[in-house]
């Protein structure tokens, strides 16, 4: 048996060979119809459930798979419009081919025909350990040991399913859709159903990132702007929101509990709440200018100061808003962690009369860097995709004619928000997408391996 | 002697300088949330004031949100969101709690490659697939439903394991293999020992998923677009800052903000112990 396995590891498709030579007649016939070997060996319910499944999928195919799947070769060729009826002798307006829905229904038969590959090899295996069981002369499970044996040894079976269905329709599936969107030209000239869009290979790509077009002159700019967005976001944070937390830990300060929960009611506070009143606090005419303006600080609030509307100026205050939403997150989740240095570091590099900055960059930021890096690159790749500061702050304004349909403050995520939703430039936000996506996993692939090293160094293991 | 005084009289100095510190900043935190507050009982309508404490004080901004169904359904929207929430936070608990505790326990051909996949997955950005999304949930014949709004919330939360993983790993796997001698199935081991001992990751998966739809209005405002009876309160009262609405509309959206952000935080306050346990405990290891 062991043997056996080794075997089937070093080529699968090997071990539907031998069985189709060593079956029986009831095993061999299982490879066209499927849950036979089963069925007539006295496990009902299994061989009809493996049965239904082969018809199911039969008539699926005929009524629509086949020619789901043949349509994502061309992605329709009718195009809706006027059309020469030959029965009626003149034009008629004509049902056109809906690229996008076939695409769709492409992928999704295409997952289907995968997944009943996957039941048709399990059939097979089926229906020869069945085989198996009966020459030795052994009872067969029935339907109910099969139930429970999968709230047993099988249990990984059962609990998976539904999570692995949800993840599968909502999660894989739209993803490929979207992948295979990049290759497309479904751009806002090429919109269903009027229109019809078909493949174009990399030419997305090569517009996006080696072209001379307005798209290209977007995209390494918002690409500089999201990474240093990252940089910025995630370091200021990270450092601000620990020294944050080392002030409420300090020996003598009162009322620990008050402070932290002030801080903490900010994140309580759903981000999209807090962060459209913000933007309203500092719009141009908004309460900060006023205030300003009634300290006499500023003229009046028409001259205040432009916190979202001036490029480099929200920029900084995208930034730094950033800060009142994230510092108390990472005060929360750092208390802790400083809590459990080890007291005596300090008492010794205090005796070799260590300044208290010394202390902190030669203790407790490399700690604190070994024990949360992981935490920070999620952190870091989190802020890549920080959707909602941006969106709600400044919604990437101001606006600029040198970008395509993007503003100063946008990130590569925003960006592709815009082209989805008020531009329907699918095509190119899909692009964006997976480019964001390559960069995510540069960024989390080196940082793994550096933090890896650092671990292999571990001062503090 | 005078050695010790002078630290601690340095001590002392430092201690008023923190305190000083930790006012300001407080005072800096709880600014906009005191402002949203003020605002909600603000008399005067509008976002544009000059001054900034109000002219006066009342009760009907919170009335109107309530009571005035001509634009905007607010009540309605608050019970739409409660349901979502409850619903996909209860599936995508079971979903988090199932998959990490495969994957923490049962060893199977292809728990390798699914951890990979997983981390993989988790890498595209979420509002890339928002558009096949809606279209998968058009052609299921669930679009602008509530019940869609559940689907998108909790059918990827499997993917969400790997905090609650990392708590299983650390239950002892003795107790497990104790349990199995005395005969108990894997379903029953994972009922009656993994569940109990794991209250504090439990309650971590229900507080966040339970939040998430309070807050979220991307997903929720994309499959809605223009269904306003099945709106959140999310994609409500960002409504309501919208051109034509915000001028009657601003001070209540400040009431509905505060009505919104009032369970949110006491959820958030009382349990933020199994916050942090939850996020120290599965993203950052020693």
């Amino acid at each position: 048996m062991s043997k056996e396995k080794k075997k089937k590891g070093s080529n699968p498709l090997a071990f539907y060979g031998e069985t189709f030579v060593k079956g029986d007649l009831l095993t061999k016939l299982s490879f066209i119809i499927m849950g036979l070997s089963n069925l007539l060996r006295g496990q009902i319910v299994k061989g009809l459930i493996y049965l239904s499944m082969e018809f199911g999928f039969i008539f699926y195919m005929g009524v629509f798979g086949a020619s789901a799947v043949a349509s994502l070769r061309t992605l329709g060729t009718k195009k809706q419009g006027m059309a020469f009826d030959a029965t009626l002798g003149y034009d008629v307006m004509q049902k056109g081919d809906n690229s996008m829905l076939l695409l769709l229904y492409g992928v999704l038969s295409v997952i289907i025909i995968i997944l009943f590959i996957i039941m048709w090899c399990k059939n097979i295996h089926a229906a020869y350990e069945s085989q198996l069981l009966k020459e030795k002369g052994e009872r067969l499970p029935n339907f109910i040991d099969d139930i429970k044996e999968h709230f047993d040894a099988k249990l990984h079976k059962t609990m998976l399913f539904f999570p692995m269905l949800g993840i599968l329709i909502f999660t894989i599936a739209p993803i490929i859709f979207m992948i295979l969107m990049a290759f497309t030209n479904f751009d806002k000239d090429h919109q269903v159903p009027g229109n019809l869009f078909t493949w174009v290979g990399f030419e997305n790509f090569r517009t996006m990132l080696f072209s001379g077009e307005t798209i290209a002159k977007t995209f390494w700019p918002v690409l500089g702007w999201t990474i240093i967005w990252a940089i910025f976001a995630t370091a200021l944070n990270y450092i601000f929101g620990m020294l944050l937390a080392m002030l409420i830990n300090r020996k003598g300060v009162r009322c620990k509990g008050l402070f932290r929960t002030i801080f903490v009611i900010s994140i309580a506070v759903p981000s999209f709440v807090s962060l459209l009143i913000v933007r309203n606090m500092l719009n141009d005419d908004g309460p900060i200018n006023v205030l300003l303006a009634n300290l006499h600080i500023i003229k009046d609030a028409q001259h205040g100061i432009h916190f979202l509307s001036e490029p480099l100026l929200a920029r900084i205050t995208v930034i730094v808003v950033n800060l009142w939403v994230g510092i108390p997150y990472t005060m929360l989740i750092t208390t802790g962690i400083l809590m459990n240095i080890p007291e005596d570091l300090y008492e010794s590099a205090k005796i070799d009369g260590a300044r208290p900055a010394t202390m902190y960059f030669k203790i407790t930021l490399p700690y604190m860097l070994f024990v949360t890096g992981p935490y920070l690159i999620t952190q870091f790749i989190g802020n890549i995709n920080n959707f909602n500061v941006i969106y709600f702050l400044t919604n990437g304004n101001p606006a600029t004619l040198d970008y395509y349909q993007a503003g100063k403050t946008d990130l590569l995520v925003t960006w592709l928000y815009k082209l989805t939703v008020n531009w329907k430039d699918y095509s190119y936000a899909s692009t964006i997408g997976v480019l964001v996506f390559i960069v995510s996993a540069i960024f989390a692939l080196i940082s793994y391996n550096f933090t890896s090293a650092n671990r292999n160094e571990g001062d503090f293991s | 002697m005078s050695k010790t005084k002078s630290m601690s009289k340095s001590k002392k100095i430092g201690d008023i300088i923190s305190h000083v510190v930790l006012v300001i900043l407080s005072l800096i935190w709880i600014f906009p949330i005191f402002w949203i507050v003020l605002t909600s009982f603000r008399v005067e309508t509008g976002t544009y004031i000059d001054h900034f404490w109000p002219h006066g004080y009342t009760l009907n901004n919170y009335i109107k949100l309530l009571t005035d169904t001509s634009q905007f359904f607010f009540v309605r929207w608050f019970l739409n969101t409660l349901l979502v929430a409850v619903l996909s936070c209860i599936v995508s608990t079971c979903f988090v709690l199932f998959t990490a505790y495969t994957m923490s326990r049962m060893q199977f051909k292809l728990r390798k490659p699914m951890l990979n996949i997983a981390l993989i997955l988790g890498m595209f950005p979420g509002f890339m697939s928002m558009a096949a999304i809606y279209y998968i949930l058009k052609s299921l014949g669930l679009s602008q439903s509530l019940l869609s709004l559940v689907l998108v919330y909790s059918g990827g939360a499997g993917l969400g394991f790997y905090i609650a993983k990392g708590f299983f790993d650390t239950i002892p796997k003795a107790l497990d293999e104790a349990a199995r001698i005395d005969g108990a199935t894997r379903w029953q081991v994972f009922t009656k020992l993994t569940i109990p001992f794991s209250k504090p990751i439990i309650i971590y998966t229900i507080l966040t998923s339970f939040m998430a739809p309070w807050g979220d209005y991307i997903f929720a405002s994309y499959i809605m677009g223009d269904k306003y009876s099945n709106y959140t309160v999310a994609v409500g009262l960002y409504r309501m800052l919208e051109r034509e609405f915000i001028t009657t509309w601003y001070t209540r959206f400040a009431a509905g903000a505060v009505l919104v952000s009032i369970p949110i935080s006491i959820l958030f306050i009382i349990m933020q112990k199994y916050y942090v346990g939850g996020v120290t405990g599965g993203s950052v290891k020693g």
